[in-house]
């Protein structure tokens, strides 16, 4: 569904990406993992356009949409979360989500009809399943950390993807909102036949959860396959989880 | 398919009000029937500007020269050309319009103060423009004693006119602002990047939006022109642009009605303060510091908060 091949980008003379590789079948639960400066979030900012890569190419769908802004890419059928919550804070929660849905529903440019009515159920729906719905009227800058995560994840929601991409959707978290998220993240990965990527810094979390596991070591591939088989490479080993030496 | 769209009690206190300014010309001197008309023009070019200010979040500091541009048009071919009035009237807008798509296609490509900037320099050129080329706008005297029609060129006739346009204008712009495509501007201006993520073409949503802005400032003009019966540059001059950008703050940019309550505070400000001082500025100066450390939401977003039921509704409807 989704192949990212020898994918490079740097900022001046940092090489933030450096020949990444990473392939996500339709249907899977793939997780990123690496140390902190790995590379992980430009991988994601490459893949769904906020940045252009220097080389490489990423391929969805049979489709190369590694020039293509980030509003194509999403309405091929790639929406993200980003790291910072990042939501519309002077709007209400439903007012978030709507936003998104009338996205999807090229609805975005309508003139002449109340907004109220378009999308409600859509958008109650995605509320709901992410355990909002409560809060539906709020102002969204107001809400408690972890329900701002919570919205950000409803907001890509609202795009109806195909591909989800979340980038640490548990930073910041208390342990219950963590265990709470990644219990959210394995539903929707089961009922709504939908492909997800993510990253995480929990190593339990993500040997749990993913189907598939791909190391980032300064900008580069080290290894990507099942849970079992990352966790048995020596080479992952010794550069990551045993965490003290640089490889 | 809009009566959604309007609260009761919102239509209740706006149907009221535009009651009373519909019989008040015959009971008040002349002299504020024409003071509640340039309020009339005024606040909508507040409001035309508010759209891209306070819900779309753009820096369009040289809103002026849009509405120069409309009421030069209309002007220009009521004086110049034979055409039929409301052909004119129907120029200036449109003339407007275009102008604002000419220029906000340069400006959307840069974001914040770059944009603010390049639009005052282009803007800017325009009034360059108006003020230098005597033979055909009259230069820095601009154009007066512009003829209109009898019923709207007494000072009765052209109170109702501004009135009833601005009801219309304003009714248009509040249904754009509670449409798909409002609540999508308010979503860019919380959070440009966040909207290109979810599939919003940011630039063209904008471009749109500055193009309806900049022709409901061309009807503004059209309104000066009928009001004033004459046009002059600094219809055009930054300094025009900055007192209607301070008229949305004053009221309130990040309500709808505020900027109306910005112009009307504006316009008595200068015409009252006025007889009395030529530093009325200077008033304006001090009543904006205390703004900034007050009321920071302006006036009209300090009276929703303290009396308004919307905001509280919202979070009981979010509630139940």
């Amino acid at each position: 569904m989704l192949r990212v091949e020898k994918i490079h980008k740097s900022f001046d003379d940092f090489k933030a990406v450096n020949g990444a590789n990473l392939t996500v079948e339709k249907g899977e639960l793939v997780a990123v993992i690496g140390p902190n400066g790995a590379g992980k979030t430009t991988l994601f900012n490459l893949i769904t356009g906020q940045l252009k890569a220097d080389q490489g190419k990423v391929i969805f769908n049979e489709e190369d949409i590694s020039s293509l802004p980030p509003y194509k890419i999403c309405k091929r059928g790639i929406a993200r979360s980003f790291q910072i919550a990042n939501i519309f804070p002077r709007l209400t929660v439903f007012r978030n989500v709507q936003v998104s849905v009338l996205s999807q529903q090229e609805k975005s440019r309508k003139l002449f009809y109340p907004a109220e009515k378009l999308a409600v159920e859509e958008t109650n729906r995605i509320l709901e399943s992410v355990g909002l719905s409560d809060r539906a009227g709020n102002i969204a800058g107001s809400l408690a950390h972890g329900d701002q995560r919570a919205l950000e994840i409803a907001i890509a929601l609202g795009n109806k993807p195909e591909l989800l991409i979340l980038d640490e959707p548990t930073a910041g978290m208390s342990p219950e909102e963590t265990a709470a998220t990644i219990e959210l993240i394995k539903r929707l990965a089961d009922s709504r036949e939908l492909t997800i990527l993510f990253c995480e810094h929990d190593m339990e979390v993500v040997f749990s959860a993913a189907q598939s596991i791909m190391v980032l070591h300064q900008g580069l591939t080290i290894i990507q396959g099942e849970p079992d088989q990352v966790r048995n490479s020596s080479q992952v080993q010794e550069c990551y989880l045993g965490g003290a030496e640089p490889c | 398919m809009f009566k959604d769209a309007f609260s009761l009690k919102s239509l209740i206190l706006t149907g009221a009000i535009f009651f009373v300014l519909l019989i008040l010309p015959p009971i008040i001197p002349r002299f504020y029937t024409y003071i509640l008309a340039v309020i009339f023009v005024t606040a909508l070019v507040a409001m035309s500007l508010n759209m891209v200010v306070g819900h779309g979040g753009l820096f369009q500091f040289h809103h002026g020269a849009f509405y120069g541009v409309g009421a030069y048009t209309v002007a220009l071919m009521l004086t110049k050309t034979s055409l039929p009035i409301w052909a004119c009237f129907v120029a200036g807008p449109i003339m407007a319009a275009l102008v604002g798509l000419l220029i906000g296609a340069f400006c959307v490509r840069l974001t914040r103060l770059y944009f603010g900037m390049l639009q005052i320099s282009l803007g800017s050129l325009i009034w360059a423009i108006a003020f230098r080329w005597y033979s055909l706008t009259g230069g820095d005297d601009g154009m007066h004693g512009i003829s209109m029609p009898p019923i709207i060129s007494s000072s009765n006739g052209a109170y109702y006119f501004a009135l009833i346009i601005m009801a219309i204008c304003i009714t248009v712009i509040y249904l754009i602002f509670k449409s798909p495509f409002g609540a999508t501007l308010q979503a860019i201006r919380d959070n440009p990047d966040r909207c290109e993520a979810i599939g919003i073409n940011v630039r063209r949503h904008q471009l749109i939006a500055i193009v309806i802005a900049t022709f409901f400032a061309g009807i503004a003009g059209v309104l000066f022109v009928v009001v004033e019966g004459s046009v002059f540059p600094d219809l055009l001059f930054w300094v025009f642009s900055l007192e209607i950008f301070i008229m949305c703050l004053l009221g309130g940019w990040f309500t709808f009605a505020g900027p109306i309550l910005g112009a009307a505070i504006m316009v008595s400000l200068k015409t009252f303060v006025g007889i009395y001082t030529e530093y009325w500025t200077l008033i304006l100066g001090i009543i904006l510091i205390l703004l900034i450390f007050f009321l920071p939401e302006g006036v009209w977003g300090y009276i929703l908060e303290k009396f308004g039921s919307r905001h509280k509704e919202a979070i009981e409807k979010g509630s139940k």
